[in-house]
């Protein structure tokens, strides 16, 4: 088991930013969900089974007399349908990985996936080690936010209004960090761009799945048109893409 | 106390796992290891991460309401904050940290 160490050592500074972002909205789920009469205990194993922002959010609302399976399914599926997105970029990185890669595409949040894919494995680790830590320190922090907030949320009087806000940060960050790459910034484009018409056409509710949809069509019409330019940089720019 | 049984709670637990896993393990079974990935979907793999990230800022933003007051403000004036801070000090901690207060701060106190 050598080179963990080391591995956790390289990821942590990576995992800075989801450490904020998923102690706050992480203690938010706790808060929410203890309000609906759940322990910290009940918090964490929802943390350490589902593992999933919004998703778990959205949970919270299940735990009502006389909801059905199927609406639990059907609600979960809405939210999470854009996770399917994510495997797509990582299939060579993670075919790369032995047996651990289920408990990564168990792992495969939105912050995760965001890490995964746009973080340099520095030299001197190697990358299976390192990546699988990004992936479990996420989601040990998901888990002691979640019971952090199930615990002493209700009894600290602390206004959290718009700590989530934490996660749109992040998120920017990356863009602002993907668009330093040319051949990024037309698919960042279009991912915008979609979203943006999707929402206003659909409602916020609504508006994941044409989404996904929009971009991927975009995506194919556009490939001749994208292959070619991402040619064109690569003499100029050493990339790391998740696919490589 | 607990709204519905034990059980009940204990199976949507798990029927909301196995469905969330379900979404992300939906690419790894259609190309499990050895198969070989078709040029198309390699492509897409490479060309979808950026244009996740950017629906994913979009998701994000999605219940900011620009008709109704304060018109989305608290938000533009955060992110413009987390952009500029990112770009000239190239600093993950500090851009999220000091969006996120300013952000806290714009939606407690001042709107």
């Amino acid at each position: 088991m050598g080179g963990y160490g080391k591995a956790f050592r390289k990821a942590f500074p990576y995992t800075v930013p989801v450490l904020t972002g998923y102690l706050f909205i992480g203690i938010a789920f706790g808060v929410m969900y203890a309000e609906k009469g759940y322990s910290f205990l009940w918090a964490g194993l929802m943390s350490l089974l589902v593992y999933a922002g919004s998703g778990q959010y959205l949970a919270v609302n299940f735990f009502v007399p006389g909801i059905s399976l199927f609406q639990v399914i059907f609600l979960t599926l809405m939210v999470n349908i854009r996770h399917i997105f994510y495997g797509i970029s990582l299939l060579e990185k993670f075919n790369r990985i032995g047996k651990k890669r289920w408990y990564m595409i168990f792992g495969l949040t939105d912050e995760t996936y965001s890490l995964l894919c746009t973080t340099k494995v520095p030299k001197e680790v190697d990358e299976e080690k390192f990546l699988f830590a990004i992936a479990l320190l996420d989601q040990l922090y998901w888990i002691m936010g979640s019971i952090i907030g199930a615990l002493a949320g209700a009894l600290i009087p602390f206004n959290s209004e718009g700590i989530d806000f934490a996660m749109t940060a992040l998120f920017l960050v990356i863009f602002v960090e993907q668009w330093g790459n040319r051949q990024n910034r037309i698919p960042a484009v279009i991912g915008v761009v979609a979203a943006v018409v999707c929402l206003l056409v659909f409602g916020a509710d609504s508006f994941a799945l044409p989404t996904m949809l929009c971009i991927v069509v975009v995506l194919f019409i556009g490939k001749s048109r994208l292959d070619k330019t991402e040619i064109k940089y690569e003499s100029e720019e050493e990339e790391e893409t998740c696919s490589q | 106390m607990l709204p519905i049984s034990v059980g009940m709670s204990f199976l949507i637990i798990v029927v909301v796992a196995l469905t969330t896993f379900g979404t992300r393990v939906v690419p790894f079974l259609l190309f499990p290891k050895g198969k070989t990935i078709p040029p198309i979907v390699r492509y897409l793999g490479r060309v979808l991460t950026p244009a996740v990230i950017g629906m994913l800022v979009i998701y994000c933003l999605k219940s900011v309401s620009l008709m109704k007051n304060p018109h989305g403000l608290p938000e533009l004036i955060a992110c413009a904050m987390v952009v500029i801070l990112h770009v000239w000090k190239r600093n993950n901690f500090l851009s999220i940290g000091v969006g996120t207060v300013l952000y806290m701060f714009l939606v407690q106190v001042v709107f």
